[in-house]
């Protein structure tokens, strides 16, 4: 069975180590990446009607953007290296979207990169912690 | 050509053109002037709408008898949707049965949320204030009923709202009764067809008129009423200048309608949920300070419906002070929710009518009941009180347990009408547009009009405001009723449908996905 990773991914630098990381690791294995990147956001927040209105719009938008600016050069980058490699973008809480997306794909673990260990993100937690805490599979944290 | 910039400067300038103006004008009173003007018409316009015929010696407005009777109706005939759907219709406002693939979309709750800032507003602090005062504590009784029976034309008419709107070519959605009056009735036969095209341009009529009245000249008037009584009332240096607290506020507005400025309609939405938050929590501070006289408010209220001493018109004058406001709080049967409930993004247009149900629950048996027992408890209420007080009633009795509270009360009304004024001029709009055709400049007309609305309305006298408020927001309910009688089948089937999907385990929820 081929492996499949879920790399998890927003644009900073911090990203770029753990796309090195699945590089490598997709090349020895001849795996399969799919590059996310989750756009924040809630259903409990309060809009006017004017927003609503254009809301669908925006969204589709806002998807365009993501997978034109943020998916879509690391997609490149992997391809041109020689994997096997796909882009998804979807809205939603970061965590919950990553691990959600994770098994819908039934990926074979995630992938996802970690900011420097400052002492607000252990307060407050960062993306790694909320995927670490609720995923399903195992995933790998590069720092 | 101008471009929409440009368009949009020369507006704004021109805006403040009319605010650096208007003092020079000011002679001895403004005020007196434009209600002298006014008065006339508006007195002639509800004339006509508020049409009413004696019953045991009461003149009874007929479209009292039209709205409640339709919920009625809708009540009956969903077989107690507003009870059985209660528990389900919360699950979605949850989401529970949200499709996390289309995450990012118009979600029930802010569908909900976005519909309830445009009647969450001075008709649960003035209109309880008022039907108390004129009614007695019976009104309230009267009130909770109809708020309860309107949760089924609220559902009614938001479900067509999702069912007809159009999606434009452009991805934004337009919906709400002018386009469910006239593409649901034409499905139903070119007879209809026609009928539909009258009704849903009779809608649209009503509902700018209702944009300039109820959404608009009554939030400016009681939150300049408020804004006074803080002040110090007739000694306050406001006293006698409406015009320019109007000015101040149609230039906020105007900077978010024309000048596009979404940070402050952005900010003023978070904020007026807050306030609300704020007003119920110091409402229930009060109730569980005079725990005590919570039974024998209850008593006076259940009294004063069936019973009432020294009410004109007794029950039947108590029970259409009751109803009237509640319609007036929670506009069920009106119409106007079903404009900011089709926004939402579902493919069964039933859940967002099982979500609007809690439009009057919140508003009018949570809300207004509060302010009617804080009204009733502290005893500020007595059958000698001025029925014009409106606004100064709610705030005298939370006044008379928190002794800073007119203030954040002044700070709440102010928000409140502000979100009304920015959800009706939206309402307002959609409606300008379905009669006129999408063009900026009936766009900028219709909003130039809205903003003079605002002055106009906050320099006239209370009575000559509520009572064109009043006629245009209930003429809306003549051409939506109509409309949603015939419609109701198709809500049946719907419904129906999605009850079957619910109890056979057929809808996924969003954990199994």
């Amino acid at each position: 069975m081929q492996t499949v990773y879920l790399i998890g991914v927003d644009g900073s630098n911090c990203c770029g180590r753990a796309v090195d990381y699945v590089k490598e690791r997709a090349t020895e294995n001849s795996g399969k990446v799919l590059v996310a990147h989750v756009i924040e956001w809630s259903p409990f927040t309060f809009s006017t009607p004017a927003e609503n209105e254009t809301r669908h719009l925006r969204r589709e938008q806002e998807l365009e953007r993501a997978r034109e600016q943020v998916v879509g050069p690391v997609v490149k980058q992997l391809q041109d290296a020689g994997v096997d490699a796909e882009g998804l973008v979807a809205h939603g809480h970061v965590g919950q979207t990553l691990v959600r997306l994770g098994r819908k794909h039934e990926v074979t673990c995630l992938v996802i990169g970690r900011k420097g260990a400052s002492r607000l993100a252990q307060l407050f937690g960062s993306v790694a912690n909320q995927v670490v805490q609720l995923v399903d599979r195992p995933v790998i944290v590069v720092p | 050509m101008p471009t929409v910039r440009e368009y949009r400067y020369r507006l704004t300038a021109l805006l403040l053109l009319l605010m650096t103006s208007a003092p020079a004008l000011a002679q001895e009173s403004i005020d007196a002037k434009i209600d002298n003007i006014v008065r006339p018409a508006a007195d002639w316009v509800s004339s006509i709408i508020f049409w009413s015929f004696p019953l045991a010696g009461q003149q009874v407005p007929f479209v009292l008898v039209w709205l409640i009777a339709a919920a009625a109706v809708f009540t009956l005939y969903f077989r107690f949707i507003n009870i059985r759907a209660l528990g389900h219709g919360f699950k979605l406002v949850r989401g529970d049965y949200d499709d996390p693939d289309a995450a990012g979309e118009v979600s029930h709750f802010q569908a909900l949320t976005t519909a309830l800032s445009g009647t969450v507003g001075l008709g649960n602090i003035a209109g309880v204030a008022i039907a108390v005062s004129i009614g007695g504590p019976g009104a309230t009784f009267w009130m909770i009923l109809a708020g309860f029976l309107g949760m089924s034309s609220k559902f009614t008419e938001c479900t067509l709202g999702v069912k007809y709107r159009n999606e434009n070519p452009d991805g934004t959605v337009s919906g709400g009764p002018m386009y469910y009056l006239s593409r649901g009735l034409a499905e139903k036969g070119p007879g209809f067809a026609k009928l539909g095209k009258v009704l849903a341009v009779l809608f649209a009529i009503f509902c700018v008129g209702g944009s300039f009245g109820g959404g608009n000249m009554f939030q400016a008037n009681q939150s300049f009423s408020q804004l006074l009584n803080v002040t110090g009332g007739e000694a306050s240096w406001l006293y006698g200048k409406g015009w320019l607290f109007g000015l101040i506020v149609a230039a906020a507005v105007g900077l978010v309608v024309i000048g596009g400025i979404r940070s402050i309609a952005s900010v003023t939405s978070k904020i007026v949920p807050f306030m609300g938050i704020v007003y119920v929590l110091a409402g229930l501070v009060i109730i569980f300070a005079n725990l005590s006289a919570v039974p024998a408010a209850f008593a006076a209220i259940f009294e004063g419906a069936f019973a009432p001493q020294g009410i004109a018109g007794g029950i039947i004058g108590v029970l259409l002070q009751g109803v009237q406001r509640a319609a007036f709080s929670n506009e069920a049967g009106v119409g106007s929710a079903a404009i900011a409930h089709s926004a939402v993004r579902t493919s069964r247009p039933v859940t967002e009518g099982l979500v609007a149900l809690y439009e009057p629950f919140v508003d009018t048996i949570v809300v207004c009941t509060i302010t009617a027992l804080v009204i009733i408890i502290t005893g500020t209420w007595d059958p000698g009180v001025d029925p014009s007080a409106g606004v100064q009633l709610t705030s005298d009795a939370f006044e008379s347990a928190i002794s800073w509270f007119p203030w954040v009360l002044t700070l709440a009304v102010v928000l409140f009408a502000f979100s009304t004024m920015i959800s009706w001029s939206y309402y307002g709009l959609k409606s300008w547009t379905f009669l006129f055709g999408e063009s900026k400049v009936t766009d900028a007309t219709y909003k130039i009009l809205f903003l003079i609305f605002v002055v106009i309305g906050s320099s006239m006298q209370l009575g000559a405001v509520i009572n064109f408020s009043d006629a245009m927001i209930f003429a809306m309910a003549f051409p939506n009723l109509l409309g949603c009688y015939f419609l109701m089948p198709v809500v049946k089937r719907e419904l129906n449908e999605y009850w079957a999907d619910l109890k056979a385990g057929r809808l996924i929820k969003a954990v199994d996905r």
